[in-house]
């Protein structure tokens, strides 16, 4: 598993008590804040080629990030 | 300056105004309620003779030197004991007082060597003072009966010698450990005539001794001198300034002689430290001179090349052509730099300005994101603003306080024994750690609860102690109501089943009822303080657990007065200054985020240079980034990421993965293994600037000595700056701060001509708070309302296993710092001279491992050996050490697991197997069951 796609899954669960669309966006709005483009650009590409490694909710807060 | 000796008023100041007013000796003085006789007169001009009494402890009344005459009193009584009332007149000096005072010291003297000419302490003994103003001519009875003059010196402790034979049992040893240091290893023994000091019937290496030198500036003669003074001579001149080990941040005097330091010695009138001091900043100051620093500047193409010296200008412009030459052919962002937490303000600053403004990216980060980023982020979230709340002072006026995941006696020991004098006092304590730390019982300290949770599960428990707190109708309703907000929405969570006591009692394994009686103590007791270490920040839930304790502390009241609030004890001496100054990835000076862009342009305007609005890597992707290719050369300061930081394996492949690395440092550490560049660093004897502890106090760090590189760090970095073509220049470290006061709010009233006026400041300082807050979030929280998060518990993924049944967390002790390079190089090393695993007995017994074993301890990612101490202070599944030592290289077995919002990494929960070396008995006690059911797959 890919660093980026760890790191966002260990946020996602962290907000899993939120509703879905509350908790995506602020699982989008911390990985927007604290990680570097790059880091951001990998996740995209692991959105791509291997989303079943994500956790739902970061999957969907990736997609946010994409919108 | 020349030798500074700070006035001795005899007894400590009484608090509150000055209300009382006496005459001494015809001079009139008002003083507030309770202070002795000898204070008021000491304020008054007159110095009373005294042997016993000193004001860094309460009186004594044993010398009988001090003795006064009271108008209206009968007899001569102490004045060290005799508090002044109102309209009371004083002799200090009379006939009969002259007289009682000869008597006395003809005594003390008929027992004492005269040897002043060449004694240590020729010219700095109270005694041969003492003599002198009580106009001693004769000694009647001779110095053939019996005396002491025979007893034997013990010269046992690597940095003071106790000569027996010159001790006048004043106890005011006795009395500075047990007072003032709270460890009581020093005890008069015998009776009468006999009496003499001892360290528990041995030598001070073998007793209880923590050698924080309480005691040695305590005694009025030589009995108790630094080795230093016995072999250089009295010092004579002083240079105040700032420990540069742990987070309390001492203020010490440096007493030199000529050009040489010949010692350390804590300064009455540091904020943080009042006087007193630890076995580091006392003594531990000689890895400054080592023989094994670096003075030169050195360079060499491939780090398989022998280094080659060069000057100053070959290495800027190898550096900044080097960093130019990776830029241009990866990309902008393809360099960045770590600054250090054990460097000045000015000299951090510097660094994460050359990064911002002239490598023209973010990838600043700092060694606070290895011990304390879940701090800042989860400070910022609840109050706004990422710092403790309190000072050290605060702990005074504390009821309960509430150690959490903080060892305040080994990694903090000068505000510990700050914390044990109200502990002594009769303030109550919680102690919430997996280990049994000295804390939890020692003389005359005892916990009223220990909560021995297992490792990983802070939320857990915090989560329940809310829960009570709320479920049993224990918050503060007033306090919440009027500054808090989205209380309600939490107050549902906290309040689910699923956060009781009883639920998480099996996760945990703490018995409910003690988590409940500890809830309901914190919430009633009066002041409760919550004080926490890395044992809360280094776990993968550390930024919830920050979250959780404000939560608590909100819920019952407990922030913005004296005496309460949540303190973070950092880590190294600028962990609190190095987070100030900017230098996380997403951060400006003043943690405003690069994303603002009215807070970006204010700093554009003033650094003439454009900047990115995107947040950079942190340490740990610096590292993957590293190893994927895309970041390529790396500007270290002041840290040894080779040693310190987790997953060595990993990060030795980063750092080889890299064209280039820059380590700026005092010695060759092990990160130096892998660097290209390195620029010779200045040890805190050099350096001229400020370090923030953790209260937030910035105190002046002077240079005793020039730098013995020839330049300064903060030099070094602005001319690789101007390398680069990025202008940079300053004439003094003055100019820095001043330029970060220009830019940051909450250091906007911060100078060095303030500093140097009042001593030391803590931010905020600026218009509202010129001389600073010692307390913060009073009327009001930064961020307007104190904001309740909910903190779900998340289990860590690592788990003890079958194969790796055991959790390792790590620590440090009191007598090593960090990664030890400093302490390594010093005498130190006698009390601790090597990395060892504590392991219960229980877990050694069924491993066939016997006190003192080499043993094997084994984790997913890595393996190492050390010597095993049986230690039942470890819960059973639970094993201990430190890394201390790069020979032992506790890191190789922790794991790339850390915090989900901060990247800080889980230090302090690895599954591993520990088994005798070279024997097969891991395998076999990979059977063993661990006594922690919650971390068992």
């Amino acid at each position: 598993m890919s660093p980026q796609v760890r790191m966002a899954n260990d946020i996602a669960v962290q907000f899993q008590h939120q509703a879905p669309d509350v908790a995506a966006a602020a699982i989008a709005e911390h990985i927007r804040a604290f990680w570097d483009p790059r880091m951001r650009a990998e996740l995209m590409r692991r959105v791509e080629s291997e989303p079943g490694t994500l956790d739902p909710l970061a999957l969907a807060a990736a997609r946010l990030l994409a919108g | 300056m020349s030798l500074l000796k700070e006035p001795d008023l005899g007894t400590p100041a009484k608090p509150g105004p000055a209300t009382v007013s006496v005459e001494v000796d015809g001079l009139p003085v008002t003083v507030p309620e309770g202070t002795s006789v000898m204070r008021a007169a000491a304020l008054s001009g007159i110095d009373i003779p005294k042997l016993c009494a000193t004001d860094s402890l309460e009186a004594f009344g044993s010398c009988r030197l001090c003795l006064v005459e009271i108008d209206g009193r009968r007899g001569t009584p102490a004045s060290c004991t005799t508090p002044v009332a109102e309209g009371m007149k004083v002799s200090t000096q009379t006939p009969k007082l002259e007289k009682l005072r000869q008597g006395v010291m003809e005594l003390y003297i008929s027992d004492h060597p005269l040897d002043c000419l060449t004694c240590s302490a020729n010219g700095d003994c109270e005694l041969q003072d003492m003599s002198g103003a009580v106009g001693l001519r004769q000694v009647r009875y001779g110095y053939e009966g019996a005396n002491h003059l025979d007893e034997k010196t013990d010269s046992s402790n690597p940095y003071f010698d106790f000569e027996a034979s010159k001790c006048i049992a004043c106890s005011r040893c006795v009395r500075a450990c047990g007072e003032v240091q709270g460890t009581f290893a020093l005890t008069i023994e015998g009776r009468g005539f006999g009496s003499k000091v001892s360290a528990g019937g041995t030598d001070f290496m073998s007793s209880e001794c923590v050698s924080c030198g309480a005691c040695v500036q305590a005694c009025p003669t030589a009995t108790l001198q630094e080795k230093s003074v016995v072999q250089l001579g009295m010092p004579s001149r002083s240079v105040i300034t700032t420990c540069a080990y742990c987070g309390v941040g001492c203020s010490f005097k440096a007493e030199l002689r000529g050009a040489e330091l010949v010692r350390m010695v804590p300064y009455k009138d540091g904020g943080a430290n009042e006087g007193h001091s630890c076995v580091k900043g006392r003594f531990a100051f000689g890895y400054a001179t080592h023989p094994d620093r670096v003075l030169t500047p050195m360079i060499r193409e491939k780090i398989t090349d022998e280094w080659r010296p060069v000057d100053w200008d070959t290495v800027i412009s190898f550096t900044a052509n080097k960093l130019r030459e990776i830029q241009a052919r990866y990309g902008v962002g393809a360099i960045g730099g770590i600054t250090s937490s054990r460097t000045t303000n000015e000299e951090v600053y510097v660094v994460q300005k050359m990064i911002r403004a002239a490598f023209g990216n973010n990838n600043v980060d700092t060694c606070a994101r290895v011990c304390h980023s879940p701090t800042g982020y989860g400070l910022k979230q609840t109050f706004g603003t990422s710092a403790g709340t309190q000072d050290f002072r605060s702990v005074a006026k504390s009821d309960v306080i509430m150690v959490i995941g903080a060892n305040p006696t080994d990694g903090h020991p000068v505000f510990a024994s700050r914390m044990k004098r109200r502990l002594r006092e009769g303030a109550k304590l919680i102690v919430i750690d997996p280990r049994r730390i000295d804390l939890v019982r020692s003389p005359h300290v005892q916990a009223q609860h220990h909560l021995q949770l297992a490792p990983g599960t802070n939320v857990a428990v915090v989560n329940a102690m809310a829960h009570v707190v709320l479920t049993e109708g224990l918050v503060d309703r007033s306090f919440v109501d009027e500054r808090c907000e989205d209380f309600d929405g939490w107050a549902e969570f906290i309040a689910r089943p699923e956060n009781s006591p009883e639920a998480v009692e099996e996760l945990t394994g703490v018995p409910a009822e003690e988590v409940r009686a500890a809830a309901r103590l914190f919430a009633t007791g009066g002041n409760g303080a919550i004080y926490y270490g890395l044992g809360v920040t280094e776990h993968s839930q550390g930024s919830t657990m920050v979250m959780g304790m404000a939560n608590l502390a909100m819920a019952t009241g407990n922030i913005g007065r004296e005496g309460v609030g949540i303190n973070p004890l950092r880590g190294q001496n600028n962990v609190q200054g190095s987070c100030d100054m900017g230098s996380f990835p997403h951060e400006l000076p003043g943690y405003r985020h690069v994303s603002d862009d009215v807070v970006r342009g204010v700093f554009e305007n003033m650094w003439g240079s454009t900047l990115m609005a995107e947040p950079g890597l942190r340490i740990p992707n610096m590292f993957d980034a590293a190893i994927e290719g895309s970041f390529r050369a790396l500007y270290v300061q002041g840290e040894d990421i080779a040693q310190s930081d987790p997953n060595i394996k990993h990060v030795h492949a980063a750092l080889k993965a890299l064209e280039l690395v820059v380590v700026q440092d005092l010695f060759l550490n092990e990160t130096a293994k892998f660097a290209h560049v390195f620029l010779p660093g200045t040890s805190f004897l050099e350096k001229d600037g400020t370090f923030t502890n953790a209260e937030r106090r910035i105190n002046r760090v002077r240079p005793v000595m020039p730098p013995k590189t020839g330049k300064h760090e903060w030099q070094i970095v602005a001319e690789i700056a101007q390398a680069m073509g990025y202008p940079m220049r300053y004439d003094d470290p003055s100019e820095i701060m001043d330029e970060i006061a220009a830019l940051t709010p909450t250091f906007a009233g911060v100078s060095f001509e303030k500093l140097d006026k009042l001593g030391s400041v803590q931010w905020p300082c600026n218009e509202n708070a010129p001389e600073g807050t010692p307390i913060m979030h009073m009327d009001g929280f930064v961020r307007g309302k104190g904001r309740f998060v909910q903190t779900p518990f998340v289990p860590t993924r690592e788990r003890s296993t079958r194969k790796y049944p055991l959790i390792l967390t790590t620590g440090r002790i009191l007598s090593q710092y960090n990664v030890g390079a400093q302490t390594r190089r010093t005498g130190n090393v006698a009390w601790h001279s090597e990395d060892v695993l504590e392991i219960h007995p229980h877990d050694a017994e069924v491993r066939g491992i016997n006190d003192g074993d080499e043993v094997t301890l084994a984790s997913r990612v890595g393996a190492t050996s050390l010597r095993a101490v049986l230690a039942d202070r470890m819960p059973v599944g639970v094993v201990y050490t430190t890394f201390h030592h790069p020979v032992t290289g506790a890191n190789v077995v922790t794991t790339e697991n850390s915090d989900w919002a901060t990247n800080c990494p889980e230090y302090k929960v690895t599954a591993v197997q520990v088994g005798l070396k070279n024997s097969t008995a891991p395998a076999q006690a990979g059977q063993v069951e661990t006594m922690l059911p919650a971390m068992v797959d």
